[in-house]
Protein backbone atom coordinates (compact mmCIF):
# COMPACT_ATOMS: atom_id res chain seq x y z
CA UNK A 1 0.00 0.00 0.00
CA UNK A 2 1.71 3.11 -1.28
CA UNK A 3 0.08 7.11 -0.43
CA UNK A 4 -0.27 9.40 -3.47
CA UNK A 5 -0.73 12.59 -3.62
CA UNK A 6 -1.35 14.19 -7.20
CA UNK A 7 -2.28 18.06 -8.24
CA UNK A 8 -4.43 18.11 -11.27
CA UNK A 9 -4.31 18.13 -13.69
CA UNK A 10 -2.91 14.03 -13.48
CA UNK A 11 -1.10 12.54 -16.58
CA UNK A 12 -2.17 9.15 -17.69
CA UNK A 13 1.17 8.43 -16.90
CA UNK A 14 0.77 9.34 -13.13
CA UNK A 15 -2.24 7.08 -12.87
CA UNK A 16 -0.87 3.79 -14.25
CA UNK A 17 1.27 4.04 -11.38
CA UNK A 18 -1.36 3.34 -8.88
CA UNK A 19 -2.45 0.11 -8.08
CA UNK A 20 -5.39 -1.13 -5.86
CA UNK A 21 -4.83 -0.65 -2.25
CA UNK A 22 -3.12 2.28 -2.63
CA UNK A 23 -4.22 5.87 -1.05
CA UNK A 24 -4.74 8.71 -3.35
CA UNK A 25 -5.33 12.34 -2.01
CA UNK A 26 -5.94 14.65 -4.90
CA UNK A 27 -5.46 18.84 -5.01
CA UNK A 28 -6.54 20.89 -7.32
CA UNK A 29 -10.28 20.57 -8.92
CA UNK A 30 -12.69 17.97 -8.61
CA UNK A 31 -15.90 18.47 -10.24
CA UNK A 32 -19.18 17.03 -8.66
CA UNK A 33 -21.58 14.50 -10.97
CA UNK A 34 -24.53 12.07 -10.46
CA UNK A 35 -26.91 10.41 -12.68
CA UNK A 36 -28.69 13.26 -14.60
CA UNK A 37 -25.10 15.41 -15.16
CA UNK A 38 -23.42 12.44 -16.52
CA UNK A 39 -26.49 12.38 -19.03
CA UNK A 40 -26.27 16.37 -19.83
CA UNK A 41 -22.55 16.06 -20.30
CA UNK A 42 -22.65 12.88 -22.67
CA UNK A 43 -25.12 14.37 -24.58
CA UNK A 44 -23.36 18.00 -24.70
CA UNK A 45 -20.59 15.84 -26.15
CA UNK A 46 -22.77 14.17 -28.84
CA UNK A 47 -23.56 17.07 -29.87
CA UNK A 48 -20.26 19.13 -30.19
CA UNK A 49 -20.96 21.64 -27.35
CA UNK A 50 -18.35 22.45 -24.97
CA UNK A 51 -18.81 21.21 -21.10
CA UNK A 52 -18.83 24.41 -18.77
CA UNK A 53 -15.17 23.48 -18.21
CA UNK A 54 -12.57 20.98 -19.98
CA UNK A 55 -12.34 18.11 -17.50
CA UNK A 56 -9.21 16.55 -18.72
CA UNK A 57 -6.99 14.95 -16.14
CA UNK A 58 -9.73 16.23 -13.10
CA UNK A 59 -11.66 14.05 -10.82
CA UNK A 60 -14.57 13.40 -11.45
CA UNK A 61 -17.03 13.03 -7.33
CA UNK A 62 -20.46 11.60 -7.59
CA UNK A 63 -21.55 13.72 -4.77
CA UNK A 64 -24.48 15.85 -3.85
CA UNK A 65 -23.42 18.16 -1.43
CA UNK A 66 -25.06 19.93 1.04
CA UNK A 67 -24.06 23.74 0.24
CA UNK A 68 -25.10 27.32 1.61
CA UNK A 69 -24.85 30.93 -0.29
CA UNK A 70 -23.79 33.71 1.39
CA UNK A 71 -24.38 36.42 -0.64
CA UNK A 72 -23.29 34.81 -3.73
CA UNK A 73 -20.25 32.87 -2.54
CA UNK A 74 -21.08 29.13 -1.82
CA UNK A 75 -19.90 27.04 0.08
CA UNK A 76 -19.88 23.14 0.76
CA UNK A 77 -21.19 22.76 3.80
CA UNK A 78 -21.08 18.69 3.78
CA UNK A 79 -20.25 16.30 0.92
CA UNK A 80 -19.47 12.86 1.33
CA UNK A 81 -19.78 10.30 -1.55
CA UNK A 82 -23.09 8.79 -3.22
CA UNK A 83 -23.36 5.42 -4.82
CA UNK A 84 -21.91 5.03 -7.86
CA UNK A 85 -23.46 2.26 -9.11
CA UNK A 86 -25.91 4.46 -10.92
CA UNK A 87 -23.31 6.07 -12.66
CA UNK A 88 -22.46 2.68 -13.96
CA UNK A 89 -23.86 2.94 -17.54
CA UNK A 90 -22.38 6.51 -17.97
CA UNK A 91 -18.64 5.85 -16.97
CA UNK A 92 -16.81 4.48 -19.64
CA UNK A 93 -18.18 6.50 -22.14
CA UNK A 94 -17.72 9.72 -19.77
CA UNK A 95 -13.65 8.34 -19.32
CA UNK A 96 -13.42 7.93 -23.02
CA UNK A 97 -14.51 11.34 -24.08
CA UNK A 98 -13.74 13.54 -20.90
CA UNK A 99 -10.24 11.73 -20.09
CA UNK A 100 -11.26 12.74 -16.43
CA UNK A 101 -8.31 10.53 -14.17
CA UNK A 102 -10.11 9.54 -10.93
CA UNK A 103 -13.16 8.60 -10.49
CA UNK A 104 -14.83 9.10 -6.68
CA UNK A 105 -17.44 7.74 -4.58
CA UNK A 106 -18.55 4.73 -2.86
CA UNK A 107 -19.80 1.12 -3.23
CA UNK A 108 -17.42 0.38 -6.55
CA UNK A 109 -18.14 0.12 -10.02
CA UNK A 110 -19.02 -2.67 -12.52
CA UNK A 111 -16.98 -4.59 -14.71
CA UNK A 112 -17.76 -1.61 -18.25
CA UNK A 113 -16.00 1.15 -16.11
CA UNK A 114 -12.94 -1.09 -15.13
CA UNK A 115 -12.45 -1.80 -18.31
CA UNK A 116 -12.57 1.60 -19.51
CA UNK A 117 -10.60 2.59 -16.77
CA UNK A 118 -7.65 0.11 -18.13
CA UNK A 119 -7.56 1.69 -21.38
CA UNK A 120 -8.17 5.17 -21.14
CA UNK A 121 -6.31 5.48 -18.22
CA UNK A 122 -8.00 6.16 -15.44
CA UNK A 123 -8.97 5.20 -11.00
CA UNK A 124 -11.88 5.22 -8.59
CA UNK A 125 -11.01 6.25 -5.61
CA UNK A 126 -13.58 4.99 -2.88
CA UNK A 127 -14.30 7.94 -0.25
CA UNK A 128 -15.60 6.84 2.81
CA UNK A 129 -18.94 7.02 2.98
CA UNK A 130 -21.07 8.96 5.17
CA UNK A 131 -17.49 10.91 5.89
CA UNK A 132 -18.92 14.62 4.87
CA UNK A 133 -17.29 16.48 7.40
CA UNK A 134 -14.13 14.93 6.32
CA UNK A 135 -14.93 16.10 2.83
CA UNK A 136 -15.86 19.09 3.01
CA UNK A 137 -13.36 20.50 5.08
CA UNK A 138 -11.16 19.14 1.81
CA UNK A 139 -13.05 21.46 -0.20
CA UNK A 140 -11.03 25.11 -0.17
CA UNK A 141 -13.12 26.97 -2.94
CA UNK A 142 -16.04 26.40 -4.66
CA UNK A 143 -14.84 27.74 -8.13
CA UNK A 144 -18.38 27.09 -10.12
CA UNK A 145 -21.62 26.14 -9.33
CA UNK A 146 -22.90 24.98 -13.31
CA UNK A 147 -26.35 23.40 -14.51
CA UNK A 148 -27.85 24.44 -11.18
CA UNK A 149 -31.50 24.02 -13.25
CA UNK A 150 -30.89 20.09 -12.29
CA UNK A 151 -31.09 20.54 -8.35
CA UNK A 152 -28.42 21.41 -5.84
CA UNK A 153 -27.51 17.87 -5.01
CA UNK A 154 -27.14 17.20 -9.58
CA UNK A 155 -25.74 20.15 -10.06
CA UNK A 156 -22.04 20.28 -11.64
CA UNK A 157 -20.18 21.89 -8.89
CA UNK A 158 -16.59 22.78 -9.32
CA UNK A 159 -14.58 22.53 -6.42
CA UNK A 160 -11.19 23.61 -5.48
CA UNK A 161 -9.59 21.05 -2.82
CA UNK A 162 -6.32 20.41 -1.05
CA UNK A 163 -5.28 16.96 -0.57
CA UNK A 164 -8.75 15.45 -0.55
CA UNK A 165 -9.08 11.88 0.61
CA UNK A 166 -7.76 9.58 1.83
CA UNK A 167 -9.26 7.90 -1.43
CA UNK A 168 -8.97 4.14 -1.68
CA UNK A 169 -7.59 2.97 -4.90
CA UNK A 170 -10.62 0.27 -5.54
CA UNK A 171 -10.40 -0.06 -9.42
CA UNK A 172 -6.87 0.75 -11.00
CA UNK A 173 -6.04 1.36 -14.66
CA UNK A 174 -4.67 -2.67 -14.77
CA UNK A 175 -7.93 -4.36 -14.93
CA UNK A 176 -7.80 -4.67 -10.90
CA UNK A 177 -11.25 -4.09 -9.05
CA UNK A 178 -11.34 -4.76 -5.31
CA UNK A 179 -15.02 -4.83 -5.64
CA UNK A 180 -15.11 -7.65 -7.51
CA UNK A 181 -12.29 -9.52 -5.68
CA UNK A 182 -14.47 -9.15 -2.49
CA UNK A 183 -17.63 -10.19 -3.81
CA UNK A 184 -15.67 -13.60 -5.07
CA UNK A 185 -14.67 -14.01 -1.77
CA UNK A 186 -17.79 -13.19 0.40
CA UNK A 187 -19.05 -15.57 -2.53
CA UNK A 188 -16.60 -18.24 -1.21
CA UNK A 189 -17.12 -17.35 2.69
CA UNK A 190 -20.74 -17.80 2.49
CA UNK A 191 -20.50 -21.43 2.07
CA UNK A 192 -18.13 -21.67 5.35
CA UNK A 193 -20.77 -19.59 7.27
CA UNK A 194 -23.51 -21.76 5.82
CA UNK A 195 -21.59 -24.79 7.11
CA UNK A 196 -20.76 -23.16 10.68
CA UNK A 197 -24.21 -22.37 11.25
CA UNK A 198 -25.57 -25.96 10.19
CA UNK A 199 -27.70 -24.42 7.49
CA UNK A 200 -27.97 -26.97 4.36
CA UNK A 201 -26.46 -25.82 1.13
CA UNK B 1 -46.26 19.82 30.32
CA UNK B 2 -45.33 23.12 28.77
CA UNK B 3 -45.08 22.82 24.79
CA UNK B 4 -42.61 24.47 24.60
CA UNK B 5 -40.41 22.13 26.79
CA UNK B 6 -41.08 19.36 24.83
CA UNK B 7 -40.53 21.30 21.14
CA UNK B 8 -37.24 22.78 22.92
CA UNK B 9 -36.10 19.03 24.12
CA UNK B 10 -36.91 17.08 20.54
CA UNK B 11 -35.07 20.35 19.22
CA UNK B 12 -31.57 19.34 21.55
CA UNK B 13 -31.92 15.86 21.10
CA UNK B 14 -32.52 16.24 17.53
CA UNK B 15 -29.37 18.37 17.14
CA UNK B 16 -27.29 16.17 19.40
CA UNK B 17 -28.37 12.73 17.41
CA UNK B 18 -26.93 13.66 13.72
CA UNK B 19 -23.78 15.52 15.11
CA UNK B 20 -22.27 13.46 18.28
CA UNK B 21 -22.24 9.47 17.57
CA UNK B 22 -23.48 7.82 20.97
CA UNK B 23 -20.59 6.75 23.07
CA UNK B 24 -21.43 2.98 22.82
CA UNK B 25 -21.29 3.45 18.56
CA UNK B 26 -17.85 5.40 19.20
CA UNK B 27 -16.10 2.45 21.15
CA UNK B 28 -17.25 0.01 19.07
CA UNK B 29 -15.65 1.41 16.17
CA UNK B 30 -12.29 2.40 17.79
CA UNK B 31 -12.43 -1.13 18.71
CA UNK B 32 -12.92 -2.35 15.44
CA UNK B 33 -9.95 -0.21 14.21
CA UNK B 34 -8.02 -1.67 16.38
CA UNK B 35 -8.86 -4.98 15.30
CA UNK B 36 -8.52 -4.33 11.60
CA UNK B 37 -6.02 -6.27 9.72
CA UNK B 38 -7.04 -5.22 5.97
CA UNK B 39 -5.10 -2.52 5.15
CA UNK B 40 -7.81 -0.59 3.00
CA UNK B 41 -10.27 -1.58 5.57
CA UNK B 42 -8.61 0.20 8.50
CA UNK B 43 -8.29 3.33 6.55
CA UNK B 44 -11.87 3.68 6.30
CA UNK B 45 -11.96 3.13 9.67
CA UNK B 46 -9.78 5.79 10.40
CA UNK B 47 -11.52 8.07 7.87
CA UNK B 48 -14.91 7.42 9.82
CA UNK B 49 -13.03 8.37 13.06
CA UNK B 50 -11.08 11.36 11.74
CA UNK B 51 -14.80 12.70 10.27
CA UNK B 52 -16.45 11.93 13.82
CA UNK B 53 -13.84 14.37 15.74
CA UNK B 54 -14.50 17.02 12.68
CA UNK B 55 -18.33 16.97 13.40
CA UNK B 56 -18.17 17.36 16.88
CA UNK B 57 -15.32 19.88 16.27
CA UNK B 58 -17.10 21.53 13.55
CA UNK B 59 -20.77 21.23 15.50
CA UNK B 60 -21.75 20.08 12.00
CA UNK B 61 -24.18 16.34 11.05
CA UNK B 62 -21.61 13.60 10.99
CA UNK B 63 -22.81 12.94 7.58
CA UNK B 64 -24.51 14.77 4.64
CA UNK B 65 -27.61 12.07 4.90
CA UNK B 66 -29.44 13.51 7.85
CA UNK B 67 -31.86 11.31 7.21
CA UNK B 68 -35.76 10.21 8.04
CA UNK B 69 -36.35 11.63 11.14
CA UNK B 70 -38.50 9.57 13.43
CA UNK B 71 -39.30 9.96 17.08
CA UNK B 72 -40.04 7.29 19.93
CA UNK B 73 -42.56 8.67 21.91
CA UNK B 74 -43.56 7.16 25.86
CA UNK B 75 -45.59 9.21 27.53
CA UNK B 76 -46.68 8.27 31.63
CA UNK B 77 -50.13 8.26 31.96
CA UNK B 78 -50.37 11.58 34.40
CA UNK B 79 -49.06 14.00 30.93
CA UNK B 80 -50.79 16.92 30.63
CA UNK B 81 -51.36 18.20 26.89
CA UNK B 82 -50.31 14.93 25.01
CA UNK B 83 -52.55 16.08 22.30
CA UNK B 84 -49.43 19.14 21.62
CA UNK B 85 -46.60 17.15 21.53
CA UNK B 86 -46.79 15.74 17.76
CA UNK B 87 -47.06 19.86 17.09
CA UNK B 88 -44.70 20.49 18.98
CA UNK B 89 -42.15 17.58 17.16
CA UNK B 90 -43.17 19.06 14.13
CA UNK B 91 -42.25 22.84 15.06
CA UNK B 92 -38.82 21.11 16.26
CA UNK B 93 -37.81 19.27 13.36
CA UNK B 94 -38.45 22.76 10.94
CA UNK B 95 -36.34 24.62 13.25
CA UNK B 96 -33.15 22.13 13.45
CA UNK B 97 -34.11 21.76 9.14
CA UNK B 98 -33.34 25.41 9.49
CA UNK B 99 -31.08 25.77 12.12
CA UNK B 100 -28.79 22.81 12.48
CA UNK B 101 -29.10 22.72 9.35
CA UNK B 102 -30.05 19.02 8.46
CA UNK B 103 -30.64 18.13 4.63
CA UNK B 104 -34.58 18.12 3.31
CA UNK B 105 -35.59 14.45 2.96
CA UNK B 106 -39.26 14.43 2.91
CA UNK B 107 -40.20 13.70 -0.59
CA UNK B 108 -44.25 13.51 -1.63
CA UNK B 109 -44.12 10.21 -3.02
CA UNK B 110 -46.22 11.24 -5.82
CA UNK B 111 -45.62 14.26 -6.75
CA UNK B 112 -41.62 14.09 -6.12
CA UNK B 113 -42.15 17.52 -4.18
CA UNK B 114 -39.42 17.67 -1.75
CA UNK B 115 -41.12 19.92 1.21
CA UNK B 116 -38.07 21.16 1.93
CA UNK B 117 -38.39 21.02 6.24
CA UNK B 118 -38.15 17.72 6.45
CA UNK B 119 -41.99 17.16 7.11
CA UNK B 120 -44.85 15.88 5.14
CA UNK B 121 -47.66 13.13 5.88
CA UNK B 122 -46.64 11.15 8.47
CA UNK B 123 -42.81 12.36 8.73
CA UNK B 124 -41.84 13.18 11.43
CA UNK B 125 -43.05 9.23 11.96
CA UNK B 126 -44.20 9.30 15.82
CA UNK B 127 -43.90 5.55 17.70
CA UNK B 128 -46.37 6.30 20.86
CA UNK B 129 -46.12 4.01 24.14
CA UNK B 130 -47.75 4.66 27.51
CA UNK B 131 -46.59 4.09 30.72
CA UNK B 132 -47.78 4.94 34.14
CA UNK B 133 -46.24 8.20 35.46
CA UNK B 134 -46.22 11.79 34.84
CA UNK B 135 -42.39 11.68 33.15
CA UNK B 136 -42.80 12.22 29.02
CA UNK B 137 -39.87 10.10 27.13
CA UNK B 138 -38.46 10.90 23.78
CA UNK B 139 -35.86 9.16 21.79
CA UNK B 140 -35.13 10.38 18.13
CA UNK B 141 -33.69 8.57 15.50
CA UNK B 142 -32.34 9.83 11.73
CA UNK B 143 -32.08 6.96 9.43
CA UNK B 144 -29.90 7.43 6.29
CA UNK B 145 -31.20 6.08 2.80
CA UNK B 146 -28.37 3.75 2.17
CA UNK B 147 -28.90 1.91 4.71
CA UNK B 148 -32.63 1.88 4.76
CA UNK B 149 -32.14 0.91 1.20
CA UNK B 150 -31.03 -2.81 2.16
CA UNK B 151 -33.81 -3.02 5.05
CA UNK B 152 -35.83 -6.80 4.31
CA UNK B 153 -38.69 -8.43 5.84
CA UNK B 154 -39.36 -11.66 4.67
CA UNK B 155 -41.93 -14.79 5.48
CA UNK B 156 -40.01 -17.78 6.10
CA UNK B 157 -40.68 -21.35 6.42
CA UNK B 158 -42.01 -22.16 10.41
CA UNK B 159 -40.25 -25.29 9.94
CA UNK B 160 -37.03 -24.03 9.62
CA UNK B 161 -37.05 -21.92 12.62
CA UNK B 162 -34.14 -20.53 13.83
CA UNK B 163 -32.08 -21.74 11.20
CA UNK B 164 -33.83 -20.51 8.61
CA UNK B 165 -33.67 -16.87 10.20
CA UNK B 166 -29.70 -17.41 10.61
CA UNK B 167 -29.85 -17.95 6.56
CA UNK B 168 -32.22 -14.77 6.12
CA UNK B 169 -29.90 -12.80 7.78
CA UNK B 170 -26.49 -13.57 6.57
CA UNK B 171 -27.96 -13.25 2.97
CA UNK B 172 -29.69 -9.94 3.37
CA UNK B 173 -26.41 -8.91 4.76
CA UNK B 174 -24.16 -10.55 1.66
CA UNK B 175 -26.76 -8.62 -0.48
CA UNK B 176 -26.03 -5.28 1.25
CA UNK B 177 -22.58 -5.48 0.58
CA UNK B 178 -21.26 -2.02 0.42
CA UNK B 179 -24.22 -0.23 0.02
CA UNK B 180 -25.41 0.66 3.71
CA UNK B 181 -21.87 1.84 4.27
CA UNK B 182 -20.35 -1.17 6.36
CA UNK B 183 -19.90 -1.79 9.44
CA UNK B 184 -23.41 -1.70 9.82
CA UNK B 185 -25.67 -2.48 12.82
CA UNK B 186 -28.15 -5.49 12.58
CA UNK B 187 -31.68 -5.16 14.25
CA UNK B 188 -33.35 -8.63 13.83
CA UNK B 189 -36.97 -9.18 14.98
CA UNK B 190 -39.26 -12.60 14.52
CA UNK B 191 -42.55 -13.18 14.66
CA UNK B 192 -45.86 -10.65 15.09
CA UNK B 193 -46.72 -10.49 11.14
CA UNK B 194 -44.73 -8.10 9.11
CA UNK B 195 -45.25 -4.77 10.24
CA UNK B 196 -44.79 -5.89 13.64
CA UNK B 197 -41.61 -7.82 13.20
CA UNK B 198 -40.12 -4.74 11.01
CA UNK B 199 -40.80 -2.15 13.81
CA UNK B 200 -39.40 -4.51 16.07
CA UNK B 201 -36.40 -4.97 13.89
CA UNK B 202 -36.04 -1.01 13.64
CA UNK B 203 -36.43 -0.40 17.53
CA UNK B 204 -34.04 -2.76 18.38
CA UNK B 205 -31.61 -0.40 16.59
CA UNK B 206 -31.91 1.89 19.89
CA UNK B 207 -30.32 -0.97 21.80
CA UNK B 208 -27.04 0.59 23.10
CA UNK B 209 -24.21 -2.34 21.61
CA UNK B 210 -22.45 -2.57 24.73
CA UNK B 211 -25.64 -4.06 26.25
CA UNK B 212 -26.41 -7.87 25.64
CA UNK B 213 -29.76 -9.42 25.24
CA UNK B 214 -31.25 -10.11 28.72
CA UNK B 215 -32.31 -13.45 27.50
CA UNK B 216 -29.06 -15.66 27.27
CA UNK B 217 -30.35 -17.96 24.26
CA UNK B 218 -30.97 -14.76 22.09
CA UNK B 219 -27.39 -13.10 23.98
CA UNK B 220 -25.77 -16.14 22.25
CA UNK B 221 -27.59 -16.16 18.79
CA UNK B 222 -26.83 -11.97 18.26
CA UNK B 223 -22.97 -13.59 19.67
CA UNK B 224 -23.09 -16.18 16.45
CA UNK B 225 -24.89 -14.00 13.74
CA UNK B 226 -22.35 -11.15 14.40
CA UNK B 227 -19.67 -13.63 14.06
CA UNK B 228 -20.96 -15.08 10.62
CA UNK B 229 -21.76 -11.55 9.86
CA UNK B 230 -18.06 -10.60 9.86
CA UNK B 231 -16.67 -13.70 8.33
CA UNK B 232 -18.30 -12.62 5.20
CA UNK B 233 -14.85 -10.52 4.55
CA UNK B 234 -17.26 -7.46 3.18
CA UNK B 235 -15.16 -5.31 5.01
CA UNK B 236 -15.41 -1.55 5.70
CA UNK B 237 -17.28 -0.18 3.03
CA UNK B 238 -16.90 -3.15 1.18
CA UNK B 239 -13.46 -2.82 0.22
CA UNK B 240 -12.55 -6.16 2.38
CA UNK B 241 -11.71 -7.05 6.09
CA UNK B 242 -13.13 -8.52 9.31
CA UNK B 243 -15.08 -5.30 10.21
CA UNK B 244 -18.45 -6.35 8.73
CA UNK B 245 -20.88 -5.15 11.58
CA UNK B 246 -20.66 -3.87 14.75
CA UNK B 247 -23.25 -5.09 16.70
CA UNK B 248 -26.60 -7.27 16.45
CA UNK B 249 -30.04 -6.92 18.22
CA UNK B 250 -32.51 -9.41 18.37
CA UNK B 251 -36.04 -8.90 19.41
CA UNK B 252 -39.43 -10.80 19.08
CA UNK B 253 -42.80 -11.30 19.17
CA UNK B 254 -45.09 -14.32 19.67
CA UNK B 255 -45.91 -15.60 16.03
CA UNK B 256 -48.89 -17.14 14.53
CA UNK B 257 -48.55 -20.98 14.06
CA UNK B 258 -48.47 -20.80 10.00
CA UNK B 259 -46.25 -18.01 9.98
CA UNK B 260 -42.72 -16.71 10.12
CA UNK B 261 -42.09 -13.44 9.44
CA UNK B 262 -38.70 -11.73 9.89
CA UNK B 263 -36.76 -8.70 9.42
CA UNK B 264 -33.78 -7.32 9.79
CA UNK B 265 -33.23 -3.74 9.45
CA UNK B 266 -29.86 -1.78 9.19
CA UNK B 267 -27.80 1.13 10.57
CA UNK B 268 -25.02 2.29 9.26
CA UNK B 269 -22.07 3.47 11.07
CA UNK B 270 -23.50 7.06 11.23
CA UNK B 271 -26.01 5.46 14.02
CA UNK B 272 -27.81 8.90 14.96
CA UNK B 273 -29.94 8.25 17.91
CA UNK B 274 -30.19 10.28 21.02
CA UNK B 275 -33.32 10.22 24.44
CA UNK B 276 -34.31 12.64 26.59
CA UNK B 277 -36.78 12.65 29.93
CA UNK B 278 -39.37 15.64 30.71
CA UNK B 279 -40.40 15.56 34.30
CA UNK B 280 -43.53 16.61 35.38
CA UNK B 281 -41.84 20.07 37.02
CA UNK B 282 -40.31 20.44 33.46
CA UNK B 283 -36.81 19.63 34.42
CA UNK B 284 -35.42 18.05 31.53
CA UNK B 285 -32.67 15.14 31.88
CA UNK B 286 -30.89 13.98 28.86
CA UNK B 287 -30.69 10.24 28.79
CA UNK B 288 -27.70 9.40 26.24
CA UNK B 289 -25.91 12.79 25.48
CA UNK B 290 -24.83 15.37 27.77
CA UNK B 291 -25.85 19.05 26.39
CA UNK B 292 -22.96 21.06 24.59
CA UNK B 293 -24.84 24.30 23.77
S1 LIG C 1 -25.72 4.95 4.67
FE1 LIG C 1 -25.44 6.15 6.52
S2 LIG C 1 -23.30 6.80 6.54
FE2 LIG C 1 -23.79 6.11 4.47
S3 LIG C 1 -24.34 8.01 3.39
FE3 LIG C 1 -26.25 7.07 4.15
S4 LIG C 1 -26.62 8.00 6.17
FE4 LIG C 1 -24.51 8.44 5.61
Amino acid sequence: MAVYKFKTPISEQDIRKLKVNDVLYVTGTIVTARDQAHRRALEYFQQGKPLPLNLEGLAVFHCGPVVSKEGDKWSAVAAGPTTSTRMDIFEDEFIKNFKVRVVIGKGGMGKKTTDAMAKYGAVYGAFTGGAAILAAKAIKNVRGAEWLDLGTPEALWIFEVEEFGPLAVAIDSHGNNIFLDVAKNVEANKQRIYQKLGIPT
Amino acid sequence: METKIVETTAFNILKQAVIYLPDDVKQALQKAYAGETSETGKTQLKAILDNIALAEKYQAPVCQDTGTIIFYVKAGDKVKDLDKVEGAIINAVRKATKEVPLRPNAVDPFTQKNSGDNTGRYIPYINWEIASGSDLEMTVMTKGGGSENVCIGGMLVPGEGVKGLKKFVVDAVIKAGAQPCPPTILGIAVGGGADIAMKTAKKALLKPLNEPNADPELAKLEKEIFEAANMTGIGPMGLGGRTTVLGVHIDYAFRHPASFPAAVAFNCWATRRASARIHADGSVEYLTHKLKW
